[in-house]
C-alpha cells in the first residue's frame, strides 16, 4: 500500500505543538486547582450530617459523575453566557466545565477516604476530649490522606486527558494546535500520531513516577 | 477537692436505646474516688454500652450524668439531656478510656500517640508533653519503644501504649472495655500487670472484663449487669462467692476454671 | 458595571423537537452497545494474554493497554478517523471509525478489570482446582472466573458508565449521535443553555441506572464478603 509517512511536516510546526501542550498542561493544572477547592466543599457537605447540606452536594455530584463532560464544556461555553448576554473566553469555560466536572470526582476520592479510616479511630480521638476540627485535622486527615494519594492521581490523569475537549471551544490547547498544523500542512496521520505518542509519553512517565512515590510512601507508612 | 471517698461519678435512671431497642434500661450508679469497679455480664448485656455513655461516647436516650458534683447537658424534652460539644469535649478530657481494639493512631509513634492529648487537648508544651509521654511510657514498660509505631508492636504493646495515652490526660476517672479481650492468651499478663500497677494512685477505674480472677483482685466493687440493669453491686467477696441472684449464679458457674 | 440581562429560557422549543433527540439516542446506544460487548470480549482476551507467563504475549498486550489507558479518547477517536480509510484503502463512515476506536478504548480498561479480578482470586484457589487435576483453560473457565465476576460487575457496570459518556466525543468527528445533534440544534436554534441542559439530562436518565445498579452490586458484594 503507497501511504508515505512524513514526519518533518510535523517536526517543522513543532513549536505550535508544544506550545498547545503547555496550555494543556496550564489548563489541566488549573482544573485540578478548581476541582480540588470545589470537591473539598462538596464533600465536606456530604460528610456534615446535616440534609440540607448533604443532599445538594450529593445531587450535584451525581449529576455531573453521570453527564459528558463535553457537554459541560459546551454548556459553559455557549449555553450560561448567551443566556445572560455575555461571552466567556474559551480557557474560562473550559476551566468552568472541567473544574465543576472533576469537582464531583475529586469529593467522591475526599469522601472515600475519609471514610475509609476506622471508626475507632474517631473515637479514640473523641475519648482524649478532641474537638471535631482538630479530630479532623490531626488524626483523620493524615491518615485518609494516604488512602486518597492513588485514586486522586488516577482522577488527575482522567482530568489531563479531558481537557482535550476544549479544542471543541477553540481552546489552542494540543489537540486545537494539531488541527491547526493539519490544516496547514495535510498530514493528519502523522500530526495525530506524534500527538498521542505525546500524551502517553508525559502521562505514561507521569503514572509511573506516581507508582514509584506511592511504593515509597507505603513502605513509609508500614515503618 | 480531691477528698478521697467523695463521689466522683454519678449517673441517674439512665436509658439507652437503638433505634426500637433498650439496651440500657435504668441505670443508677454513685462512683467513689478511688474506688475500683470490675463490672461484668454476658454478651450483650449491655457492659460496652454503660461505659460508653459515662463518657458520651454513645449519647444517652434518658437521665442524668454527675461529674464531680457538675450536671453534664441541659436538660430537654422528655427526660433526654442535651449535650455541647465543648461541653463533652472538656469531659471527655477528664475521663479516659482504654479500648479493647487499642484505637492507637497508626501514623504516630508510640510517644506522639501519647503526647497527642496533653498536647492538643490541655495545651501543653511540647518539650513537657514529650517529658510527660516518655514517663508515661515508662510507666507501662515500653520506655524503650517510644519511636516505634503502633504497626510495629505487639498487641500487649499496643495495649500498654493505649494505657499510657489515656494516662498522660491525668484523668478522674478511668474506663477499660476489655482490655485484654483481643489479645493472644501469652500476652494478656502484660497488660493486667500494668492496670494492676495503677491500683497504688488511689486513681478511680472501671473495668468491663471477662477476667474474673483478675477483678476478684483488682477490684474493690463488682457489678453485674444483665439485660441492660445492674442486678449485682458490691465487694468481689459477696458478688463473686455468695451472689444474690440466680442469674448472677448462672454466669459465674460458666466459669468453672476459675479460681481464686 | 454592565447590566446582566436576566434571561429568558425557551425550554418549550427544545421539547418541541425532543424526538429529533431521542432519534439520536439510537446512534448514542448502538455506538455504546458496540464498544461495551467488544471491550468485554476483547477485553477478556487481552487480560488473560497479560497473564500469560510468556513474555511475547504478555508485553503486546501490556503495551496496547498502557497505550489506550495514557491517551485521550479523543485522540483515539481522530487518529482513527484519519487512519482507517488510509489503512484500509477505502472510505468508511465516521461511525466506523469511532466504533473501532471505542471499542479498542474498551478493551483496554476491561482488560485491566480482568485481569484485576482473575488476579484477586485466592492462589489457594488454583491449587486446590490443580490438585484436582483440572487444565489451566478448564481451571480458569470452572473456578477462576466464576469466582472472580462477582467482583468484576461493579467495575464493569462503572466503565460502561465511562463508555456512555465517551460516545459523545464521537460528536467531534461528525457522527451524528445525540450530542452532535445538539450542537448542531442550538446553533440553528440560538438556545444553546436550553439545548445543552435538555441533552445532559438525556444523558444522566440514559446512564444514571447504571450506576444506580454498580452501587446495589457493591452493596450486595460487601454484605457477601462480610
Ligand atoms: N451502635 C449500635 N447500634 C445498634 N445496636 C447496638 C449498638 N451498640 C450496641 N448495640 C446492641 O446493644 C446490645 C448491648 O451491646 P454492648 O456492646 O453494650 O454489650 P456488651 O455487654 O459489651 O457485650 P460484649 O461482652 O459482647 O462486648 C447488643 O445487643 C448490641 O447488639
Ligand atoms: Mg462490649
Amino acid at each position: 500500500m503507497g501511504y508515505v509517512w512524513d514526519f518533518f511536516a510535523v517536526a517543522r510546526n513543532a513549536d505550535i505543538l508544544l506550545a498547545g501542550l503547555g496550555q494543556t498542561m496550564l489548563l489541566s493544572v488549573c482544573g485540578i486547582a478548581v476541582g480540588v477547592a470545589i470537591g473539598g466543599v462538596l464533600a465536606a457537605m456530604r460528610l456534615s450530617g446535616r440534609r440540607t447540606l448533604s443532599w445538594p452536594a450529593l445531587a450535584f455530584t451525581e449529576f455531573y459523575r453521570n453527564t459528558p463532560p463535553l457537554v459541560h464544556f459546551f454548556w459553559f461555553f455557549y449555553g450560561l453566557p448567551m443566556a445572560f448576554g455575555l461571552t466567556l473566553p474559551p480557557f474560562a469555560a473550559a476551566l468552568a466545565a472541567l473544574g465543576v466536572q472533576s469537582a464531583a470526582f475529586f469529593a467522591e476520592v475526599f469522601r472515600g477516604g475519609i471514610l475509609s479510616v476506622e471508626t475507632g479511630q474517631w473515637e479514640a480521638g473523641r475519648a482524649l476530649g478532641m474537638g471535631r476540627a482538630r479530630l479532623m485535622r490531626r488524626i483523620i486527615l493524615p491518615q485518609a490522606a494516604r488512602r486518597m494519594a492513588a485514586p486522586f492521581v488516577e482522577r488527575s490523569f482522567e482530568l489531563v486527558k479531558t481537557t482535550t475537549l476544549a479544542a471543541a471551544l477553540a481552546f489552542h490547547e494540543t489537540i486545537y494546535s494539531a488541527m491547526v498544523i493539519v490544516t496547514q500542512t495535510y498530514r493528519p496521520l502523522e500530526v495525530y500520531t506524534v500527538v498521542a505518542g505525546l500524551f502517553f509519553v508525559v502521562l505514561f512517565s507521569a503514572s509511573q513516577l506516581a507508582e514509584w512515590l506511592e511504593a515509597r510512601g507505603r513502605r513509609a507508612g508500614a515503618r | 477537692m480531691t477528698v478521697a471517698g467523695d463521689v466522683v461519678l454519678q449517673v441517674e435512671d439512665l436509658h439507652k436505646s437503638f433505634g426500637s431497642t433498650e439496651v440500657l434500661k435504668g441505670i443508677d450508679l454513685s462512683v467513689r474516688r478511688g474506688e475500683r469497679i470490675a463490672i461484668l455480664g454476658s454478651s450483650g448485656s449491655g457492659k460496652s454500652t454503660l461505659l460508653r455513655c459515662l463518657n458520651v461516647l454513645e449519647m444517652p436516650t434518658r437521665g442524668r450524668l454527675i461529674l464531680d458534683g457538675e450536671a453534664v447537658g441541659k436538660p430537654a424534652a422528655g427526660g433526654a439531656t442535651r449535650y455541647r460539644e465543648a461541653e463533652l469535649n472538656r469531659l471527655r478530657a477528664r475521663v479516659g478510656m482504654v479500648f479493647q481494639q487499642f484505637n492507637l493512631f497508626p501514623h504516630m509513634t508510640a510517644l506522639e500517640n501519647v503526647m497527642e492529648g496533653p498536647l492538643s487537648v490541655l495545651g501543653r508544651s511540647r518539650a513537657e508533653a514529650r517529658r510527660t509521654a516518655q514517663r508515661h511510657l515508662e510507666r507501662v514498660g515500653l520506655g524503650g519503644k517510644a519511636d516505634a509505631h503502633p504497626a510495629r508492636l505487639s498487641g500487649g504493646q499496643q495495649q500498654r501504649v493505649a494505657i499510657a495515652r489515656a494516662l498522660a490526660m491525668d484523668p478522674e476517672v478511668l474506663l477499660f472495655d476489655e482490655p485484654t479481650s483481643s489479645l493472644d492468651p501469652e500476652l494478656v499478663g502484660e497488660v493486667l500487670g500494668v492496670i494492676n500497677d495503677l491500683s497504688e494512685d488511689g486513681r478511680t477505674m472501671l473495668l468491663v472484663t471477662h477476667e474474673l480472677g483478675f477483678a476478684y483482685h483488682f477490684a474493690t466493687r463488682i457489678l453485674f449487669l444483665h439485660e441492660g440493669r445492674i442486678l449485682e453491686d458490691g465487694p468481689p467477696e459477696q458478688v463473686l462467692k455468695s451472689p444474690r441472684e440466680e442469674r448472677t449464679r448462672r454466669f459465674l458457674d460458666r466459669f468453672t476454671a476459675f479460681r481464686f | 458595571m454592565p447590566t446582566i440581562a436576566m434571561p429568558e429560557l425557551q425550554f418549550g422549543e427544545v421539547f418541541a423537537n425532543i424526538d429529533l433527540f431521542l432519534e439520536a439516542c439510537g446512534l448514542t446506544l448502538a455506538l455504546w452497545a458496540v464498544a461495551l460487548a467488544a471491550g468485554l470480549s476483547g477485553g477478556l482476551l487481552v487480560g488473560l494474554a497479560r497473564l500469560s507467563p510468556r513474555r511475547w504475549i504478555a508485553w503486546p498486550a501490556r503495551g496496547y493497554v498502557e497505550l489506550f489507558r495514557n491517551t485521550p479518547v479523543l485522540v483515539q477517536l481522530i487518529w482513527f478517523y484519519y487512519a482507517l480509510p488510509v489503512l484500509s484503502g477505502i472510505q468508511l463512515p465516521a461511525f466506523a471509525a469511532a466504533a473501532l476506536a471505542l471499542s479498542l478504548n474498551a478493551s483496554a480498561y476491561c482488560a485491566e478489570i480482568y485481569r484485576g479480578g482473575i488476579q484477586s482470586v485466592a492462589a489457594g484457589q488454583w491449587e486446590a482446582g490443580r490438585a484436582l487435576g483440572m487444565g489451566r483453560l478448564r481451571l480458569l473457565r470452572r473456578i477462576i472466573l466464576p469466582l472472580a465476576v462477582r467482583r468484576m460487575v461493579p467495575a464493569f457496570t462503572n466503565r460502561a458508565v465511562e463508555l456512555a459518556k465517551n460516545t459523545s466525543v464521537a460528536s467531534i468527528i461528525t457522527v451524528h449521535e445525540l450530542m452532535y445533534t445538539a450542537r448542531l440544534f442550538s446553533s440553528q436554534n440560538y438556545i444553546p443553555m436550553e439545548t445543552f441542559t435538555v441533552v445532559a439530562m438525556i444523558y444522566f436518565l440514559l446512564i444514571y441506572p447504571f450506576t444506580l445498579a454498580s452501587y446495589a452490586l457493591e452493596r450486595r458484594f460487601a454484605a457477601g464478603r462480610a
